[in-house]
Order: structure tokens, then sequence, then C-alpha cells
């Protein structure tokens, strides 16, 4: 494998970080769209030249840019995200009814088997497919027409469909998270859905243990062993081992359980990586010390990783999509703060650096390991 | 008889602008009466890339944080279907689409 290329989305504009094998000497490029708010950046892994990114403004709205090039190049392609069906209404924070409107793309997930197909992730929740490159988009109505929509609320950052994981070894069976509707999974590639929430305890709603309403923050598996999930929920971190059926708490000896992304180790299946935020009303780490928690029992078992990373006056934030690992040996791990870092650990979580300092808030990082 | 056809200037704003990879205001052939509408309309299938962004696609209500200007007027909350002064409809006089001052 040549290198890896960071994929970061930030408040005002996106960046690409390149690197060889090494991962120690970082060439950075941005930003791209100045400006815009950038949700989201990915890139196929079936072609890793095409790299898709969510492109939004409160002013002008929403565009989708396509990169067939790496990220040397962008080209806007379609923007359109109308729903394919009559909308109804979700629950507003004060309990009343709101009718669905779509406000912008928070998540791509291209496809594993064609880099014409992306799916995306929305505010308000649902999930649209492209086939033609991100041109065109039609919407997988089962998710916003399923029974429950009627119930569910925003989260502070809005009703959004903000993660989708395609199962590798289950083709058609693709997961996905909402705030605050919780996890849902679909059988049939996207047709129809049904909600995964059994064993999810949230005291922020009313029925604790309801089927739809909880705050899943990520959710993430390794590719080797797909009925595995680990959840970063708004509080606690969980696990399941049958496909999301069932879930159990595991967030052990956390200082918090509390905070937004997730990950899986590359190539050790029981190894988790977290950071632990405070509490939903105190957005910044523990104590003010920047921590990486790592299990390498599947959870339960957790240790911090400190070694480059500040462990005092950190008052930053980690959004749920600006965590990812590499597919180097070993394992490369990354996370964007709010506070405009791009931390990096070429050794498994071992020791990191600051790739870069001073980017706008980041929203999210993807990382493509090139061939 | 004959449909007249105007041009019209647009100015837009910087993002805008590099989306649709034009420098300056832009010169768009409006036929027919002009008006708010006829305007973004021309402005759409011109730069079709502009789609949404400034108007709702369904509804083709303007979105919130755009404005419209003219003739030191704001035209925002105005009819879509009312004519713009003749100074915007002979080119004397830009039609402006405006990000709104807000936010950081």
């Amino acid at each position: 494998m040549s290198g890896v290329r960071i994929l970061v989305g930030t408040r005002k504009g996106a960046f690409v970080l390149t690197s060889d094998g090494a991962r120690k000497d970082w060439r950075v490029s941005g930003p791209h769209f100045p400006g815009w708010e950038i949700y989201h950046v990915k890139g196929s892994s079936v072609d890793p030249n095409r790299i898709y990114a969510s492109q939004t403004s409160g002013w002008f709205g929403q565009v989708i840019q396509r990169s067939d090039d790496g990220g040397e190049t962008w080209a806007p392609v379609g923007g359109d995200f109308s729903y394919a069906s009559p909308t109804g209404d979700h629950l507003w924070y004060d309990g009343t009814p709101k009718p669905w409107v779509f406000t912008r793309v928070w998540h791509l997930e291209p496809s594993l088997t064609d880099p014409d197909t992306v799916l995306a992730g929305v505010e308000d929740a649902a999930m649209f497919r492209s086939t033609d490159g991100g041109n065109t988009w039609s919407e997988l109505t089962g998710l916003r027409d399923h029974h429950t929509a009627p119930q569910w609320a925003p989260g502070a950052g809005g009703l959004g469909a903000h993660t989708i994981i395609q199962d590798p070894a289950n083709p058609g069976r693709i997961y996905t998270a909402i705030s605050a509707a919780g996890v849902f999974r679909s059988d049939d590639d996207g047709t129809s859905w049904r909600p995964m929430n059994q064993g999810l305890v949230s005291e922020g709603i009313p029925e604790a243990d309801a089927e739809v309403g909880h705050c899943v923050h990520r959710i993430a598996l390794h590719p080797s062993r797909p009925e595995t999930l680990f959840m970063q929920k708004h509080w606690d971190v969980m696990r399941s081992d049958d496909g999301g059926q069932n879930w159990r708490e595991v967030s052990g000896n956390l200082p918090s359980d509390f905070g937004f992304p997730i990950d899986v180790h590359a190539h050790e299946p029981d190894t988790v990586f977290v950071i632990p935020i405070t509490s939903d009303s105190e957005h910044f780490p523990p104590e003010g010390k920047l921590r990486v928690y790592r299990s390498r029992s599947g959870g339960d078992e957790w240790e911090p990783m400190t070694k480059g990373l500040p462990q005092e006056n950190c008052y930053v934030n980690i959004f749920r999509d600006a965590m990812c690992v590499d597919q180097m040996d070993p394992c490369g791990i990354y996370f964007g703060t709010t506070g405009g870092q791009i931390y990096g650990s070429n050794d498994g979580g071992e020791s990191w650096n600051a790739i870069v300092q001073n980017l706008p808030s980041v929203y999210s990082v993807e990382v493509q390991t090139l061939p | 008889m004959a449909v007249t056809t105007s041009t019209v200037r647009v100015v837009l704003p910087l993002h805008l602008r590099r989306l649709a990879e034009v420098d300056g205001e832009v010169a768009l052939p409006v036929e027919g009466h002009v008006t708010q509408r006829a305007i973004l309309d021309a402005l759409e299938a011109t730069y079709p890339v502009l789609a949404g962004l400034t108007r709702d696609r369904a509804t083709a209500r303007r979105r919130p944080l755009v404005r419209f200007f003219a003739c030191g007027e704001d035209l925002s909350n105005e009819d879509p279907d009312a004519l713009l002064p003749e100074a915007v409809a002979t080119g004397a006089e830009p039609y402006m689409v405006v990000g709104s001052m807000a936010g950081g």
C-alpha cells in the first residue's frame, strides 16, 4: 500500500491530507469549497479516485461535489433531494407535529461494489441513493415511511440520518442510525427497515427502553465480523453480536460513557476506540484531558491513550463522523476536533501527533488507504 | 405577437459565482415580462448548478437567507410575478442576488 489520504470536512471547507505509508509527513490541500459547511467527504473503496462531498450552507442549501482524481479537482453534481412520497409529520422539539423538510446531507456512503452508486443520509431523516455518480438521487422511501416515523424527534443537531453502514458479508443489508430515533436495519437493499434498538436504555425519553427515540450517535462494525456492532449512544457504549437485534452495555471503566465517534481497529475486530466527552451538558473531554480510550476486549475494559494528546486545558469536542481508521499495518487512527486539529496515530493509538492545527471546526474525517 | 427578449444583468454572491464559474455579473436573456421569477428561471436554465440554491426546488419560495435587490429596493418579499422596474429590464440597473448578513 502506497499511502493514505485523509478527507476532512469542516465548518468552512474541505481539506485533503496525504502521506506515504510511514504517515509522518503530510501534505495539506484546501480549503476546497471555502466558506461552505462540508458535512462529509468519503471516497469509493472500489475506485479511490472517486470521492463524494456534501457541501451545504444555511444560505444556499445543498450541493454534492464529486472528484474523479482523488480530490485534486471537483465538480458539482446533483443536489436535488426531493422526498419521493408525500411527507408526513415527525415530532418537533416541543412535541408538536412538524412536516418533513429536507435540510442537508449529513453522510455519504459509497457502494462497496460500484463507484457510481452512493447512499446519502439526510436531515430531515431519510435515505437517498444515486446510481449515476451523484447526478440524480432517488429516495429509499421505506425508511421515512416507517410506521414509527411520526414518533421520531430531532436531536440538538436536527433529525439527521447520520450513519450508514453496508454489511460487506451480506449484500443488501444496510444499517442506519438517526438522531434521535435509533438504529434501523434493512435486509433488502433499503426497501424496508426495522428498528434495532432492543437493549438500549435512554433516560432522556419518556419510555427508557422504547422501540424508537434513542439518540444513537454512531455505530461501527469490523468487516470480518459483521454481526458484531459497536455503538456510541448519547450516553452508553453498546455492543450487539446479532446484527443489531440485541444490545448490551460495554461502557465498563470509561471516565464518561458520553461521546460521539466510535470505530474498530482495522485488523483486530475486538479492538475498539472511543473518545469520552464529559456529558451532554459539557461537550468537552473530562478534566480537560483529550484521551482516546481503547478496548482490546470488545468493550467493558478500556485504557486511555494519551501520548501526544493535550492533557490539560483541552475543551474541544469530536463529532460523530470525525474519527476513522486506515488499513495499514500498524493500523492508523485519525480524528478531528471542533478546535480544528487533526490528530493521527500510526501505531494503533499508542502515540499521537497533530497532523494539522487551526483548521475550521472539523465535522468529519475519513481516510483512504491507497493501493 | 413576437415575444421580446430582454438582457438582464444579474449580480451573484461569491459562493454562487464560484459554483457557476463566472466572474462579475452575468447577462441573462429573459423572454417576455421581466419578473423575478423569469430572471431566476433564466438563471437556472443557464446555470443548472444554481437550481435550488436561491429558491426551493419544489415551491419556488425564496430561501430564507437569500435576498433580492434592485434599484435600491429590497424586492425579496414582493410578488415574484410582478413586473420589475424598467431599468432592470433594459439592463441599466442590475438585479442582485444577495446572501443575508447573518452567521459566522
